[in-house]
């Protein structure tokens, strides 16, 4: 893997450029991981896949817990590892043991011993040498390391054990890395400024090609969430790249791109999917705020609309009038809704299509004000433009 | 009539033809996935083009359920609703009542049922089910039918038989786009053969763009269904599509097309993809169970769909029951099957090959151009060939001993 830092704006901000082996282009970043269940998205099978813009869609993430009642390590060493048992070559995957869909962290049954997660398959405790042998037998473009993550309630004593679990596992599960693959470290600290400095810090000088960030998106508030992202960044070296998981909205992964973070991934398309909601926030930057009240507008927020609203029975347009994603191309909001109402799950594969090639533009932007070095007032303009529109309804009513 | 039926090849009573219709152009012995609410469940139209698919079949029940068929006309269409430039065909929503429905009852003017939405009284005439189907646009259209299972014995058989050749007269009079959608009539007359007969010539008379072959794949047994498929094929027109309704497992399609018919439909695939089961040449691969745990080889190494040239038997068994692309990937894999065996059919009988796709692994004449064909009887491997096939193949003129071990 390779990383290179392009552009900086507004001191943190940056927009880079990561290259994986597999990836026949390299990748800008700040760069979305596409959410992946064993490998393949949720609903989007592998042969519309390459529909989505490439190579923007080109790296997926998985966790290595999605397997635990599937082939077993040597069946899929045997295959060749995950890419090819997945049947995408020219894909990039990242395994982290959380995926904050299915695979959420259980603090409570974390011991010393391994990693607790709620999964599909039950509880799973995970220790680093069975995630080691896991990763090993997929053989990741990056992975990062078994991590402790606590929620922002945690008290200091347990906090801070997470700290030093992280690290000796870190330090574990880099004596067992396989050659090829980059190893991001783990670094976790809850709520705490001073933990997560240190742990920053402990893992800034091992030997790793990059960072995970953890820990985010488990309790912790809107407010309190950039100090405690600067905690960590300010103590990281610039030149390697930093991936977070936990920040799915918009205005949070502005956040993470605000604090020098890179490669997010994100829930947020998966729970728009499957609550029948498409996005449709503007992603042009240069257009104007529109306060004109509109029927279809009625109870929606403008940044997405929810098809099983019977005032889309009829309407024959797509879901964005210019968007040029399959289902934009070929299905109009009618038909969906129509499938979303017969329960069909192509409802499902379509609106993921479409939230996906949206959620990649969005993220297209926030490269592009990155270059043209305004990334602070484009993040403070896509905030107050979603604020504004409660404004105007107030006034509408 | 709108619709050119044209013979291509033949061998004894199978043939091949090309369907002309104002959508598409098919080819004929072909199989019709079922798109029950206006949708093949998990796959796009762009797949379904991809692997071939030809014409698909709405549930007219169903789409006037929901969306509604006037909801589907002033959007123009099914075709434009969904978005599938081929072909597509109706049913005409009485079976499904009949087999969905509480207290749905036949009489005369048609077939009253209590509405599924507030328990309302309902009736589906002749007349009510084309409009719904003019409304909805399919290239081909189903006259309503009074279907009885063959299961059923009696008086109830003759009636119902009378009755359809009524309804035909009450459909053709309501039809107001002949030029546009092709009303085929059903034939009935359960497992009796002299009511079938009379039916079959009440419809022929009818002059009719096509004709189907109903009230079968209901649980009747299978030494009485070829025999059903057998009679109406050798009386209806040569030179007009014959279609059998609900058929159904590839033996069948392959054992209905040697005696002469040319269009198919069911759920099985899809819905025994769902289940975890894939179609393979031996017959069915139950992904589910658990000797497929570490099982690095795909589904069918004769396939060439994209699921087994990309993935194991393996990985897929990780996926089937838990996760919705299981289902996407299996009903792929095995609507991909059915048309790849459309599409062997066809071809074998234009090349004059259609006997020779069935010989035993053993035998090197499969070794031609096309080596992909079903060879329906490995399903058999110790020649245990049921003997309803030999019977159906018999008459069809078509040599199977040596794949028999009786």
């Amino acid at each position: 893997m390779k990383f290179a830092v392009k552009a900086l704006s507004s001191g943190k901000a940056r927009a880079g450029v990561v290259h994986l082996g597999s990836c026949p282009s390299s990748i800008e970043t700040p760069c979305l991981l596409l959410s992946t269940r064993k490998g393949l998205p949720i609903f989007i099978s592998p042969d519309l896949l390459s529909s989505l813009p490439s190579p923007d869609s080109n790296l997926l993430q998985f966790s290595p817990l999605h397997f635990s009642e599937g082939p077993s390590p040597k069946t899929i060493s045997s295959i060749g590892g995950l890419h090819q048992m997945v049947g995408l070559h020219e894909y990039g995957f990242a395994a982290v043991a959380r995926d904050s869909i299915q695979c959420l962290p259980e603090c409570g049954s974390t011991n010393k011993t391994g990693a607790s997660f709620e999964t599909p398959c039950g509880r799973r405790l995970i220790k680093p040498v069975e995630y080691m042998e896991m990763i090993t037998s997929m053989k990741p473009n990056l992975w990062a390391t078994l991590a402790d993550e606590v929620p922002a309630w945690a008290n200091n004593k347990r906090n801070k054990t997470s700290v030093d679990r992280t690290v000796k596992w870190l330090d574990e599960c880099i004596a067992r890395s396989p050659a090829g693959g980059a190893v991001f470290g783990s670094i976790v600290g809850g709520s705490n400024i001073e933990e997560r400095k240190r742990c920053a810090q402990e893992v800034a000088v091992r030997n790793v090609s990059g960072y995970w960030i953890g820990g985010f998106g488990l309790g912790e508030s809107m407010e309190e969430r950039p100090s405690l992202l600067n905690a960590v960044t300010d103590n990281l070296p610039k030149d390697w790249p930093r991936m977070i998981c936990g920040l799915g909205l918009p205005e949070e992964v502005l956040q993470g791109v605000a604090a020098g973070v890179d490669l997010f991934d994100s829930a947020y398309i998966y729970h728009l999917t499957i609550g029948g909601f498409a996005l449709t926030f503007p992603l042009d930057r240069t257009e104007k705020i529109d306060y004109n009240y509109q029927l279809s507008d009625q109870g929606s927020d403008r940044t997405k609309i929810n098809l099983r609203a019977t005032v889309y029975r009829k309407d024959a347009t797509p879901i964005v009038e210019d968007c040029c994603c399959y289902t934009c191309q070929n299905h109009t909001k009618a038909y969906i809704n129509h499938l979303l109402n017969v329960h069909e799950m192509l409802a499902q594969i379509l609106l993921e299509i479409h939230n996906t090639h949206h959620y990649l533009g969005f993220f297209r932007s926030i490269r592009e004000a990155i270059k043209e070095g305004c990334f602070e007032q484009f993040q403070k303009k896509f905030v107050q433009s979603r604020r504004e529109h409660l404004a105007a309804d107030v006034v509408s009513v | 009539m709108a619709l050119r039926f044209e013979v291509l090849g033949r061998f004894n009573r199978a043939r091949a033809a090309q369907l002309t219709l104002p959508h598409f152009a098919c080819q004929t012995p072909l199989f019709m996935p079922v798109g029950t609410q206006g949708t093949i469940k998990g796959l796009t139209t762009d797949q379904l083009e991809e692997i071939g698919c030809q014409i698909i079949l709405g549930n007219t029940y169903h789409l006037a359920l929901r969306p509604t068929s006037e909801l589907i006309d002033e959007l123009g269409g099914l075709h434009k609703f969904m978005n599938w430039p081929r072909a597509l065909l109706t049913d005409s929503g009485g079976f499904q009542m009949v087999s969905l429905l509480h207290l749905a009852d036949i009489t005369e003017k048609g077939v009253t049922f209590q509405s599924p939405v507030d328990g309302k009284p309902m009736l589906l005439t002749p007349e009510e089910s084309i409009q719904i189907q003019n409304r909805i646009g399919a290239d081909i259209i189903m006259a309503l039918d009074d279907v009885v299972r063959t299961t059923i014995t009696g008086p109830r058989i003759e009636e119902a038989m009378y009755r359809t050749l009524r309804w035909v007269d009450r459909c053709i009079a309501a039809h107001k786009r002949p030029h546009e959608q092709n009303l085929f009539g059903i034939v009935q007359g359960g497992l009796d053969p002299v009511l079938r007969d009379i039916c079959v010539r009440g419809l022929v008379d009818r002059n009719l763009p096509g004709y189907a072959i109903g009230g079968l794949a209901g649980g009747e047994d299978k030494d009485s269904f070829w025999r059903v498929v057998a009679q109406c094929t050798a009386a209806l027109p040569e030179d007009k599509p014959r279609y059998v309704m609900g058929v159904g497992y590839p033996l069948d399609i392959v054992v209905c097309s040697a005696l002469g018919a040319d269009m198919y439909d069911c759920v099985y695939p899809t819905r025994t993809a769902r289940f975890g089961t894939a179609l393979v040449p031996e017959g069915v691969l139950k992904l589910k169970h658990n000797a497929m745990v570490n099982d690095t080889r795909p589904i069918d190494p004769t396939c060439a769909c994209m699921v087994c040239k990309n993935y194991t038997r393996a990985y897929i068994h990780c996926l089937v029951t838990k996760d919705a692309m299981g289902s996407q990937l299996l009903s792929y894999h095995n609507l991909y099957y059915m048309l790849q065996l459309s599409r062997n059919l066809h071809s074998s009988i234009v090349e004059g090959r259609f006997p020779e796709c069935y010989i035993i692994p053993d035998s090197n004449l499969c070794a031609s151009r096309n080596s992909n064909v079903v060879r329906f009887l490995w399903q058999f491997p110790k020649g245990d060939v049921p003997e309803w096939v030999c019977n159906a193949m018999d008459v069809a003129g078509i040599d199977i001993s040596s794949c028999c071990s009786s």
